[in-house]
């Protein structure tokens, strides 16, 4: 084990379009739980159309982030934007355009596929004719409608996530955040999964934070920000990031960055 | 990606989607007490305890004279029923209002919490279809009740509805506030302990005033400074068609004060950080 490589220039962030507005901007976020420090002076973007990989260990902010993205905590310090509107100043516009997966179940068990959609759907303000359009439309692309009526607490682990991200895309969001998703899962509906989140980056131009610890949900192209004990040690493509750390994968680039002398857990599949 | 890369004007909400996203709520609660039916039931035989037992009881001991809305002499089961419809919405409201601020419905909450609409009406819509479950709760105890010779003017069945939706209003927002201000009652046998008992005793719900009155003046007075007792009376009169104005002017104007500060003061972190971000942060 070598000793930590130096820190990558944390601000700079890909920017393919210089006018664009970034999907997600979070500028110097820091967060307190009373005096312990979950996030120091976070900053990155994440631009439309693109994967961007939120990689840290347990414990490293991923969450409070998250939180802090959805309006679950109020901002302390700092900046989030969504598509340039402020998630502090006007919640509303930015939440619009949001769509989040958190890692603990979120769905109603008793309730149906499709009426927990049409739950979702009017928390949106979305008409019950056009929920029960987009509704039926999202459950056909994920391969659920013959499920439409069943309960969700008759569906697999697998089954439940594809239908909690059909859920975040029901009122057609241009950022989607995912926390975590794959976790406890088997290694088919994690593979489904990720190629369905990646289809919606190519086809449909959506913005993704996809915060995780495995390393191998991660591919060549996507955009990698390293989350360590609150702090942004590295972010860029993914290549820039294992380059700059002198190694030659996510892995040992990770380790280096972060002086972990261990894997994280659940690490290969 | 031309189009993603602007940003556009806001263009705020109109009001159809705000009565879609009330509706939605309401619609959603309404499912899930369905579903819930050992709710249901723990609510209707807690009042139903009082009625066929403690108030047979209790009808030879209190001599209940002829005092407003009543016009005859009454027994003690009909003076205790607005009481016990008040204390079906007492423990509802203090039900939802508990999970709501603590993570036993967190996940139900972030979804909530992340509709673009604004928190102060997601929480009042959530405060809302609470109410609209006690109603349903209220309204079979009614049923019930009925075959036990609690008759009240059948035209008292609607009159009792807007009174009801008020007090259900009141009794979940205090809950709110309590639970969102008061770290210690976390748990239900606190609320149990500190609030519900005491608000329930220390009103009107089973003695008329004048009789806790000639026996303790104090009493009295905290009796009358009781909300539960103006949510009562508010019950009591609606459920007659007749309007107690003071009740009335009580409970509208709590239900305004706690409503506030119950949306000023909730903190959906708080449910998340007690144990950690939920399934741990990371």
């Amino acid at each position: 084990m070598t000793s930590p490589a130096p820190i990558a220039e944390p601000r700079e962030a890909p920017r393919p379009d210089p006018g664009a507005v970034p999907a997600l901007s979070i500028d110097g976020v820091s967060h307190l739980y009373g005096p312990r420090r979950a996030l120091m002076d976070v900053s990155f973007n994440v631009q439309p159309a693109s994967f961007t990989a939120l990689l840290g260990l347990n414990g490293a902010g991923k969450s409070t982030l998250f939180s802090l993205i959805t309006r679950l905590f109020g901002i302390q310090t700092g900046r989030v934007g969504i598509f340039g509107h402020d998630v502090g100043k006007s919640p509303g516009e930015a939440l619009r355009l949001l769509g989040v997966v958190f890692q603990p179940r979120t769905l109603d068990l008793d309730l149906s596929l499709t009426q927990n959609l049409l739950y979702h759907a009017a928390l949106h303000g979305i008409s019950r004719r056009e929920a029960r359009a987009r509704a039926a439309e999202l459950l056909d692309r994920i391969g659920l409608s013959d499920r439409a009526a069943s309960k969700v607490r008759d569906l697999s682990g697998g089954q439940m996530r594809r239908l909690e991200i059909a859920r975040a895309l029901l009122h057609r969001p241009r950022l989607l955040l995912l926390d975590e998703p794959t976790v406890g899962l088997d290694v088919k509906a994690r593979a489904d999964i990720i190629s369905h989140v990646r289809q919606l980056v190519t086809e449909q131009g959506i913005g993704v934070l996809w915060a995780t610890h495995l390393f191998d949900e991660i591919m060549a192209g996507d955009d990698l920000v390293v989350l360590h004990q609150g702090k942004v040690l590295a972010q860029g493509p993914m290549n820039r990031v294992i380059t700059e750390a002198g190694a030659q994968d996510v892995n040992t680039a990770f380790m280096r960055l972060t002086g972990a002398q261990t894997m994280p857990a659940g690490g290969g599949a | 990606m031309s189009s993603i890369t602007t940003r556009e004007a806001p263009r705020g909400f109109s009001t159809s989607e705000y009565m879609t996203c009330l509706t939605g709520i309401v619609w959603r609660e309404g499912l899930r007490f369905l579903h819930q039916r050992e709710r249901f039931v723990s609510a209707l035989v807690r009042p139903l305890v009082w009625l066929f037992i403690f108030a047979a009881g209790f009808r030879q001991v209190l001599g209940i004279s002829i005092i407003p809305p009543y016009e005859t002499y009454i027994l003690y089961e009909v003076y205790i029923a607005p009481g016990l419809m008040a204390m079906i919405q007492l423990f509802n409201g203090m039900q939802s209002s508990l999970s709501m601020v603590y993570d036993r419905e967190m996940g139900n909450m972030r979804t909530l919490l992340v509709s673009p609409l604004p928190r102060g009406f997601l929480l009042f819509c959530k405060l809302l279809a609470g109410t609209a479950v006690s109603l349903l709760q209220v309204y079979a105890f009614l049923l019930i009740a009925w075959f036990w010779d609690i008759t009240p003017p059948p035209s008292g069945y609607l009159t009792v509805l807007p009174a009801l939706v008020l007090s259900g209003l009141m009794l979940g927002s205090l809950g709110m506030l309590i639970s969102s201000g008061i770290k210690q009652l976390e748990n239900f046998a606190g609320v149990m302990n500190f609030v519900i008992f005491p608000m329930f005793f220390a009103s009107s719900a089973l003695y008329p005033l004048w009789r806790v009155q000639e026996g303790s003046p104090y009493l009295y007075y905290l009796c009358e400074a009781n909300p539960f007792t103006h949510a009562v009376e508010l019950i009591r009169f609606a459920l007659y068609g007749q309007i107690n104005w003071i009740s009335l002017a009580v409970v509208a104007g709590c239900t305004i004060v706690f409503m506030i500060g119950a949306i000023w003061a909730y903190d959906p972190s708080r449910g998340l950080t007690r144990r950690g971000p939920a399934g741990g942060e990371g």
